[in-house]
């Protein structure tokens, strides 16, 4: 049932990525509890375009939660505190008349922020370009018997290529690695045949670039695969340090 | 050289310094155990650890063990802390699935290693220390009772007699249980040795294993101090 | 390709029966042949010669005429400072299209639809507020830059809408239609491909067009019933 609830807002706000920020406080009223959370950033917009400020910039898209782009650090935790979803999908009727809700941008030194919310996650783009991909030429689909995948290894394919690059592994781990990202980048292809070329070059050129780009060593406190919207889970971690280390022993 | 160059090469350094360390857990673990079976026994397992030349040498090697592991956590933690940024978030809450002791592994590691020096200022150097040097020094305590070198039974009551030791080997310990519950199984992550099935077995061992080890050394600590 | 070298039309637009299909799903299957199957094997030929043509001059008129172009749009926009927001005015451009210019369309919808289209337009270009500078990252006045767009673009559906007496595919004229509620073509005066001339800011766009033959089929209306 649609409830209307009044809010405080302490929000990010920083100019550039060379100047200083600090949190402003707003006052939200009348918020349906039936909106998206990124619908009532934009009664925020309004109302300060309104006073004619300036308004808070933060990233979205799709706002059906799968682009990736939004990505709100709500009250300590990634895309909030609700599990598998990501901030777009994210309602107001989460929170109660009264809250205060604190919303910060991704924060790791890989991700510089741009402006108020928005951060430059061109990194993962990096790392995607390092390796990301198969060069092979698998022709036309062939028929689905030709090459059979067993359901399970097919399954943790699929479920490792649900990662959507939002960044949220990132934000969350108190080390800022992207090893949740980069390893679900290398299993969904390593995990296949057609991607199995090339496993062992990606995997060693994912990494380094990884490490170039300044995102931290993994030290498995899980805290990536508890707010990954997408619920990607670290035995591709696992299978990750399984094929950099093959790869090496290899060389 | 990849193991030091790269992130995942510099974890493994973690993964198997830390295995090893576990491994010399274990068999310092079961040692201890003889002593509340037989004073007699320990001293003899004591003397045959004694200045021989293999127990020098895997002293010098487990040394090496602990120095890698360190110096690998102060690295990894410093680069991670880099990592992070400098702006810290305001508001931070975890998920109720991240343990704590995952959290907080260069803290608990480094109150292990503060033990491990109580430790090896209370046994080692009145132990293997003196034998190494040559000198024949018993440990002449305040209440003027003396221990030769080999006495280790002699050496566990004489020290777990005092409380606040106690107080501290249980605090070391209880260190040493988080780290490891939360070690052991991190090392078998890092070494790829890891999948949806194995998790909740890994996690299972290194909670039984965390448990024996921690409880073993306990139990030496507390017949120390009511024997 | 189409016939401007290097402009490529893909997807639901891509060849002869762009406009005759709007089935979503086979639209959406022209996107996803088009981009897995398609460009792979035609754009990489195009791109391939472009590495004989040299970098083009940033001095050339034409680049100077277009930069300066994109300038003085920001430029207007930014000096506008009216009292209006860039959303509050996108969303009273989509009541009007949901409105007047939805499926279903009537004469006197459509003339009132381009009366609000001008107005709105008007308004936009006098009393819309962009907040902060040009030369950072400004989100509202990349909205800004969309809405023109998006002002001239509806106003086109609906001038285009109101000059076809007929009702056609997805668009349903009310006043056209069979006794049954089913579209009711005028083919004798709508068998047409056309397109539509931007003739410059102020005066009505052009409509150019070339007839439609058919040889080898005969023309039908589709309808649900059989």
């Amino acid at each position: 049932m649609e409830k209307l609830i009044n809010i405080t807002l302490k929000v990010w706000r920083q100019r550039g990525p060379q100047e200083k920020g600090a949190f402003e406080t707003y006052q939200l009223e009348n918020i349906s509890t039936e909106s998206s959370f990124l619908e009532m950033l934009d009664v925020l917009n309004e109302k300060l375009v309104k006073e004619r400020k300036e308004p808070v910039v933060f990233d979205h898209d799709c706002r059906e939660g799968i682009c990736g782009m939004c990505s709100l650090y709500i009250n300590g935790h990634p895309h909030g505190k609700d599990q598998e979803v990501t901030t777009c999908q994210l309602h107001m009727r989460r929170f109660n008349d009264g809250d205060t809700i604190t919303i910060e941008p991704w924060r790791s030194a890989a991700f510089p922020v741009i402006r108020d919310l928005m951060v430059d996650r061109s990194a993962f783009d990096k790392i995607m370009q390092a390796g990301g991909y198969t060069s092979v030429n698998t022709g036309g689909i062939p028929d689905a018997n030709a090459i059979p995948i067993p359901k399970p290894v097919a399954d943790e394919a699929m479920d490792a290529a649900s990662c959507i690059g939002c960044g949220a592994c990132v934000a969350a781990c108190k080390n800022g690695s992207a090893m949740l990202f980069v390893s679900a980048k290398v299993s969904q292809l390593a995990l296949l045949p057609q991607g199995k070329v090339e496993a062992a070059k990606r995997v060693k050129s994912m990494i380094a670039k990884m490490d170039e780009l300044g995102f931290g060593n993994c030290t498995n406190t899980r805290a990536c695969e508890a707010e990954c919207p997408k619920a990607v889970s670290i035995s591709n971690i696992a299978r990750l340090n399984r094929e950099f280390i093959c790869a090496k022993l290899k060389d | 050289m990849w193991l030091t160059s790269s992130s995942v090469g510099r974890k493994l350094i973690m993964s198997i310094s830390g295995l090893f360390l576990i491994l010399f857990l274990a068999f310092h673990m079961s040692m201890n155990l003889v002593a509340i079976i037989s004073s007699e026994a320990y001293n003899a397992v004591c003397s045959f650890l004694g200045s021989n030349w293999y127990a020098v040498a895997g002293t010098a090697v487990l040394a090496a063990g602990v120095f890698v592991h360190f110096a690998y956590a102060i690295i990894l933690t410093l680069q991670n802390r880099k990592a992070r940024g400098e702006q810290r978030y305001a508001v931070s809450e975890n998920q109720g699935s991240v343990e704590w002791a995952s959290q907080n592994m260069f803290v608990l590691g480094a109150i292990v290693i503060i033990g491990l020096c109580i430790h090896l200022s209370q046994f080692w150097a009145h132990m293997m220390l003196p034998e190494l040097v040559g000198s024949e020094e018993l440990l002449l305590t305040a209440d003027g009772t003396t221990y030769a070198a080999t006495d280790g039974a002699g050496l566990i009551s004489y020290t777990f007699k005092n409380p606040i030791n106690v107080v501290l080997y249980v605090i070391w310990l209880i260190a040493l249980w988080f780290h490891l519950t939360h070690g052991m199984w991190s090392a078998m992550q890092t070494l790829g040795a890891n999948n949806k099935t194995w998790m909740p077995r890994w996690k299972c061992i290194s909670n039984i294993f965390a448990t024996v080890v921690c409880a073993g050394f306990i139990a030496v600590v507390f017949y120390g101090y009511f024997a | 390709m189409t016939s401007i070298p290097g402009l490529f039309a893909i997807g639901e637009a891509n060849f002869s029966d762009h406009g005759a299909n709007r089935l979503g799903a086979s639209a959406l299957m022209q996107g996803l042949a088009d981009g897995y199957f398609v460009l792979p094997y035609t754009i990489q030929n195009y791109l391939a010669d472009q590495i004989q043509v040299p970098r083009m001059s940033t001095d050339l008129p034409e680049f100077v005429e277009a930069e300066k172009g994109v300038q003085d749009k920001i430029n207007k926009l930014m000096s506008i400072q009216g009292t209006e927001s860039v959303d509050s005015i996108h969303k009273r451009l989509g009541h009007i299209m949901w409105e007047y210019v939805g499926m279903g369309r009537t004469k006197e919808g459509l003339e009132t639809a381009m009366k609000k289209l001008k107005e709105l337009k008007k308004e936009f270009w006098s009393n819309v507020y962009i907040p902060g500078e040009a030369n950072t990252l400004n989100t509202e006045l990349e909205k800004a830059l969309r809405l023109s767009d998006f002002l001239e673009i509806g106003y086109l559906m609906a001038i285009d809408g109101y000059n076809r007496n007929e009702s056609c595919g997805g668009h349903f004229r009310e006043e056209y239609q069979t006794e049954e509620g089913e579209a009711l073509r005028q083919d004798d005066q709508y068998s047409y491909v056309a397109c539509w001339k931007y003739t410059g800011e102020n005066s009505d766009p052009e409509l150019l067009k070339e007839p439609l033959d058919y040889e080898e089929t005969e023309r039908k209306t589709r309808n649900y019933k059989n």
